[in-house]
């Protein structure tokens, strides 16, 4: 019975995806030469915005300016009218969203990882719990051969060697996705630092840019940081096995970023105001985050909106490719649906729906 | 007799406009700079308000909490300037003597336009090169050097991971370098060779004509050129937020990161969103500009009472 639904909902998932497909497709031949479209925002997925933004002017002619400022700026910038779309890393809550009519929703998800350097360590050798994360990031844990890291890693030669905590010096999404997830974990974090863009850290020296953790981290002997998963692979850094919410240890790749994207639920997220982190499933990566974008509900330029929504329709579906060669996860199909019914009822010119009803 | 009425006044004329010219230049510059600092203290008074004269003394920097404090900032900025300057000055006018005193000219001239080579590279590109080059040799070798000998010395004492308050002074200093020996270079050149050849003809040595004759001539000078490698070294941003580790702390040891006035605005300006953070940040950018301000003014202020006591020729 159980097989014969899912062959069903395959069935209709193909339709769909089909029509959407041949919609886009014939979408892709129109003209767009003279219309320009400017966002602003979020570093995290930034080479995939620019890659999708280079596609689709291929294809179409149309100009997209993608300024990767940071979240914050995204976010000031929509706010100001200065850009078309925002992006940020870290989600609005409804109440700010409806304040400003903002409009918000998930392009593309990613994970964030922490990794290490001491002699002789390669990639996924070392294990550590959340608790000792936290505790090393704050300070608490300071040599890498310390008992508690040695009881869990018996096979590893671990040095007589100080740790350095290598952070983000600059206020970033990816930062705000790992406090996030420290403060989830341990309540000693979410008391003395907590969870934000840019913390008051406890211990430990600061860098600029994923690029800049990345290169501490190669530099500095004993350090550990944490980057997006694509700049740990880029630089041959060795990432380390968490411990996720099942208990169970689970390396960072595609598959568990999948998983921990797979098991949110996007449909009780009210204005898709929903966190990735420490998500169930036995093979969740626990540190994994979406990246965001805010579009005003009333537009003024009906052909601007249709555009920059086809665009983004487009990158869902022809885009996934892309993403995943880049380490980044595309959004899951059955959540494009539900965001292509939150254009259809939100977005308007004059009061009017800019995408015909479902 | 016409005529030459005419040239006076065409000639008065366009005294004229070079004066006007001249008067809307010098006051554009005073509106510019009063206008930044009206700015700067408009758009800070919520923090001015908040934390008043606590913003300058508190070492607590915390986006979480919303409390804000510039002393790890302020020491930052002065520590590195201090190291920058301590290194730089001796070592520009020592290579300055050199190229102007005592080189082959061809070789003072080769050497020369290196040296304001140096001041044409970007200041990214010294960052880069801090981090990549300079920071694995000083964690390597003159770390473990310094806490070797002078380990007692609570300056020298701390994680040997090159990246800290040294290291940027270090950079800073590089930096500041060409500024400095290329107007001493100057300065030296233009002591009149009438007064150095009667003092080698008194029978001076060298080291006295220089010391006794050169140096003195051009000292105002050399002080000017002093202040502005200080500005320089002051303001620097890139640079220093690749080598120094950003940490909002003040630590005894130099091996220790910190940070500096400029990176921390580099670091924080594009990510703060909320009013607060973005008006101590401004305030921090404030500080700045007065700690600038009083720098110019102790200059001045010295030099004068310099050229009393020294006399001086240039």
């Amino acid at each position: 019975m159980s097989r014969i639904t899912n062959t069903l909902i395959l069935v209709a998932g193909i339709i769909v995806m089909s029509t959407q497909i041949m919609t886009a497709a014939a979408n892709a031949k129109e003209d767009l030469s003279d219309v320009t479209i400017n966002g602003a925002g979020a570093s995290f997925p930034y080479p995939i915005y620019s890659k999708w933004a280079y596609k689709y002017h291929k294809l179409t002619g149309m100009k997209l300016n993608y300024q990767s400022i940071g979240s914050g700026g995204g976010i000031a910038q929509i706010k100001a009218k200065t850009v078309d779309f925002g992006a940020s890393d870290k989600p609005l809550k409804s109440k700010e969203l409806n304040k400003y009519g903002l409009l918000q929703f998930p392009m593309v998800m990613g994970g964030v990882v922490p990794v290490v350097n001491f002699y002789g360590i390669n990639p996924g050798d070392i294990k550590l719990s959340n608790e000792m994360l936290a505790e090393i990031f704050l300070g608490e844990i300071t040599m890498w051969n310390d008992d508690k890291i040695a009881q869990l890693n018996p096979d590893v030669n671990l040095p007589k060697l100080e740790i350095t905590v290598v952070h983000r010096s600059d206020g970033s999404g990816t930062t705000w996705i790992f406090t996030n997830y420290l403060s989830k974990v341990s309540s000693n974090w979410k008391d003395k630092v907590g969870n934000a863009k840019k913390v008051s850290w406890p211990i430990g020296i600061g860098a600029k840019g994923n690029e800049g953790v990345a290169n501490y981290v190669k530099r500095v002997e004993g350090s550990i940081g944490y980057v997006e998963y694509a700049y740990a692979m880029q630089n041959k850094l060795a990432y380390v096995v968490l411990k996720n919410q099942a208990g169970v240890f689970v390396e960072p790749n595609m598959d568990t970023f999948k998983s921990a994207a797979a098991n949110a639920q996007w449909d009780k997220a009210q204005g898709y105001y929903l966190v990735l982190t420490n998500q169930p499933g036995d093979n969740s990566w626990p540190i994994t985050g979406a990246s965001f974008i805010l579009l005003y509900k009333n537009q003024a330029d009906e052909k601007k909106i249709q555009a920059m929504l086809k665009y983004f329709n487009w990158c869902y579906i022809y885009g996934a490719d892309m993403a995943q060669k880049l380490d980044y996860v595309p959004m899951p199909e059955n959540v494009v649906k539900m965001i292509d019914k939150t254009w259809s009822k939100d977005i308007k010119v004059n009061g009017k729906p800019v995408l015909p009803a479902e | 007799m016409k005529k030459n009425k005419t040239e006076c006044s065409s000639l008065s004329f366009s005294d004229t406009i070079f004066k006007s010219i001249s008067i809307i230049s010098v006051c554009l510059t005073f509106i510019i700079v009063t206008g930044i600092f009206v700015q700067l203290v408009w758009n800070s008074r919520e923090s001015i308000e908040k934390f008043g004269f606590s913003f300058l003394f508190t070492q607590q920097w915390n986006p979480v909490t919303s409390v804000f404090g510039a002393a790890s900032s302020i020491y930052g900025t002065l520590a590195t300037t201090v190291i920058a300057m301590a290194i730089a000055v001796p070592l520009s006018i020592l290579v300055a003597l050199f190229l102007s005193e005592l080189a082959h000219p061809l070789i003072s001239k080769f050497v020369g336009i290196c040296i304001e080579l140096l001041a044409a590279i970007p200041s990214i590109i010294y960052g880069m090169w801090g981090l990549f080059v300079f920071a694995p040799v000083m964690s390597k070798t003159l770390q473990p050097f310094l806490q070797k000998n002078f380990g007692f010395l609570k300056i020298f004492n701390g994680h040997k991971i090159g990246i800290g308050v040294l290291t940027a002074g270090i950079i800073l200093a590089v930096m500041v370098l060409p500024f400095i020996t290329s107007v001493v270079c100057d300065v030296f050149k233009m002591v009149p060779n009438v007064l150095k050849e009667s003092a080698y003809g008194m029978g001076s040595t060298t080291w006295e004509v220089t010391h006794k004759v050169t140096i003195r001539y051009g000292l105002s000078s050399i002080v000017g050129a002093c202040f502005l490698g200080l500005g320089r070294a002051l303001g620097e941003t890139m640079a220093v937020t690749f080598v120094i580790g950003n940490r909002h702390k003040i630590s005894a040891s130099l091996f220790d990161a910190g940070n500096t006035i400029a990176s921390t605005l580099a670091n924080e300006f594009a990510e703060a969103s909320e009013p607060l953070y973005l008006s101590s940040l401004i305030e921090l950018g404030l500080v700045l500009f007065v700690l600038t301000f009083i720098m110019q003014v102790l200059a001045q202020f010295w030099l004068a009472k310099m050229k009393k006591s020294f006399g001086g020729g240039l």
